[in-house]
């Protein structure tokens, strides 16, 4: 798709699913034909009825319909120097339960996608060890293995909404996240073969792309959930997301989740690489930065209604839903509110709530057409109630630029647009 | 417990070829099969291929290489190699990051965070620019290289004034960086809204109707809404 076509997408879109100022009247006239001779698609055979389609051998490997075409990861050009070290951004607004399609998970490298022939990919361990090992592949595909669904955020998401609201639609806001079943083994399994010396304390990871990617992981995390894994939904990993072999540190924040796994280092401090140094340390309004903060918080997002998906169908029965996550564990409850935060209704979550995992919410409810103000607050099993954006702003000012679980607000205008905004 | 037997325990399948393995004649009857220095999985790795990628480096020093490096010995190779992104001062071109300067600004509105005015730690200078940089030929620097890149990082930001200074192995940890005491570990659960585990309110929360304070359509930077030319409150590197 050309940049052109993408900027042309809402409008098309808008116009397949009904349009927003002419749906009032599309809805007359079809219900004037229906009323005469009945809808052409019903009355008259259509191709699809009439014609075969392609046999099996035609597509060896799927792809999404035609027409869900705009279903697709975008990026914003101006919030990085260079798309090579960048992110992009998951269509939260058109997915729902709780598994990303491989194919649209977000993309956040820093030195490009490396691609690896896994024949000549090799994990090291080393440091505090009794022994120094390499593995191959074949290799770690020998270890006991496991199948673990996990979200992975960003630590930048919704960075860009610190200082108010700023992009338009949950795929901006929040898109820097994903939750697809990973396939590995876990990293105890592999430290303990190397022998882990009584001193050790720390783990480091290091990528094999040329940003060598590094991060200090305390070895009590590295011992209790994190995997090494070669498998995503079902299949091996896609390149962008670290083919042939990546880290998993379960509700830590996405930066630590290292792909291209090449390294694995024990010891007993951390190295204060640059990504926990100048990067992923979190600035305070007093000059201080946190640092270390690995938990990604309790946060929830409405993504449907939302800005890139506004309500087209009029009055009456709507679904609202959203997905709500925790690094603590599972969600225990999230709630919605339609007036701003006034008032508060319990959602219902739907599908598996597993730990550490998105989480599916739906809200059914009748709009009488009337203005709204979307609300979602997440609780987790832990207790923690996702804070609002002032909440956040005031214990910790506007240029933490990582770890912005805030309360996201939606406008709904009376003809159904939907605007990212920030309220009183 | 053996190593063996941790991994029986996390699948049945390992327990089954341990129950084989005792039962070959061939195999001694014992649950440790393997010694050190021989691991069932993978190999050792040779102290070559650990030289090779183990080149990280720590605040105390620990990974440093031999070598060293002068400040105008740094500034030729700044200039050729890292002055078109970074700029001639370190100030940076476009939105490539700004290495030098920004001193004093972390309490600011804006708040500019260079090597000088919010790194903790020399070391990372070191390791990052010896693991990553330049953007797109990384590795290609030898290790006095690096050392004379970092003396110059360090003369671009005021922390040497001599155009003689000379970092090396030996003097390295003797550098500290200004913003070093200003780091403090994660203690986002004190924070009020989390320390307070009381349920939250459900009903009448707020008084009055909510009131838009900001549109994000009035700023108008989403790529979908068409660029508009508007600057962008703020982005992420």
């Amino acid at each position: 798709m050309t940049l052109d076509q993408a900027r042309s997408v809402p409008s098309r879109r808008a116009l397949l699913k009904g349009g927003l100022l002419g749906a009032a009247a599309a809805a007359v006239g079809a219900s004037s034909a229906r009323a005469a001779s009945g809808e052409s698609v019903i009355t008259e055979v259509q191709d699809w009825n009439r014609y075969p389609g392609d046999g099996v051998d035609a597509r060896p490997y799927g792809k999404p319909s035609q027409f869900e075409a705009d279903v697709v990861r975008r990026n914003v050009p101006w919030l990085t120097s260079d798309p090579i070290s960048s992110v992009n951004f998951t269509p939260l607004h058109e997915l729902d339960g709780i598994i990303t399609p491989s194919g649209l998970c977000f993309e956040r490298h820093h030195a490009g996608i490396a691609e690896i022939e896994p024949g000549s990919h090799r994990l090291m361990i080393n440091g505090l060890v009794d022994q120094p090992l390499v593995f191959t592949m074949a290799d770690l595909k020998r270890f006991p293995r496991e199948n673990r669904v996990y979200f992975l955020e960003c630590a930048a998401n919704s960075g860009m909404e610190w200082r108010g609201a700023q992009l338009n639609g949950c795929q901006f806001t929040h898109g820097m996240v994903h939750c697809v079943m990973y396939t590995g083994v876990r990293l105890k399994h592999l430290l303990d073969e190397a022998g882990v010396k009584s001193s050790a304390k720390w783990l480091l990871a290091e990528g094999a792309d040329a940003s060598a990617m590094t991060r200090s992981i305390p070895l009590e995390k590295a011992l209790d959930d994190c995997m090494v894994a070669f498998g995503m939904n079902g299949e091996a990993l896609r390149p962008e997301q670290g083919y042939p072999l990546r880290l998993v540190v379960p509700g830590w924040e996405g930066n630590m989740w290292v792909k291209w796994l090449r390294r694995l280092e024990i010891g007993d401090q951390p190295w204060e690489q640059r990504e926990e140094t100048s990067k992923y340390t979190d600035l305070l309004a007093n000059g201080k930065a946190r640092r270390f903060t690995w938990v990604m918080d309790v946060k929830s997002v409405i993504t449907n209604p939302s800005p890139q998906a506004p309500i087209t169908h009029g009055k009456g029965p709507l679904v609202l839903t959203g997905l709500a996550w925790s690094g603590n564990g599972t969600i225990s409850r999230v709630d919605v509110s339609i007036d701003g935060g006034r008032n508060w209704k319990t959602a219902r979550i739907d599908g598996p709530s597993l730990p550490l995992a998105l989480h599916r919410f739906y809200y059914e409810f009748d709009w009488d057409g009337s203005e709204l103000f979307l609300q979602s607050r997440a609780v987790d099993e832990k207790g923690f109630v996702q804070p609002t954006k002032d909440q956040l702003r005031s214990a910790r000012g506007p240029n933490s630029i990582y770890h912005n679980n805030g309360i996201q607000t939606w406008y709904v205008g009376t003809n159904g647009v939907i605007e990212n905004v920030e309220i009183s | 417990m053996s190593r063996f037997r941790k991994w029986g325990l996390a699948g049945s399948a390992f327990v089954a070829i341990a129950s084989f393995a005792i039962a070959s004649p061939n195999q001694p009857a014992k649950t440790e099969p393997t010694e050190r220095g021989k691991p069932r999985v993978g190999r050792v790795a040779t102290p070559d291929e650990v030289r090779a990628w183990d080149i990280d480096v720590r605040p105390d020093g620990l990974g440093l290489p031999a070598g060293r490096g002068t400040v105008s010995a740094g500034q030729a190779i700044y200039d050729a190699q890292c002055a078109s992104c970074h700029g001639d001062f370190g100030e940076a071109i476009g939105r490539w990051p700004v290495l030098a300067g920004g001193q004093g600004t972390l309490e600011a509105d804006r708040p500019e965070k260079t090597i000088g005015s919010y790194w903790p730690y020399l070391s990372t200078v070191y390791d990052y620019v010896r693991r990553a940089m330049p953007f797109g030929n990384a590795r290609s620097l030898s290790d006095d290289d690096v050392y004379a890149l970092t003396a110059y990082l360090l003369y671009l930001n005021d922390i040497v004034d001599d155009e003689n200074f000379e970092l090396s192995k030996e003097t390295f940890t003797s550098v500290k960086l200004p913003n070093e005491p200003n780091f403090i570990d994660d203690d986002r659960v004190r924070e009020p809204y989390y320390a307070d585990k009381s349920p939250p309110c459900m009903n009448d929360c707020k008084p009055g109707k909510a009131a838009i304070k900001m549109h994000a359509a009035v700023l108008d930077v989403t790529p979908e809404a068409g660029d508009k030319g508007e600057t962008p409150k703020s982005g992420i590197e």
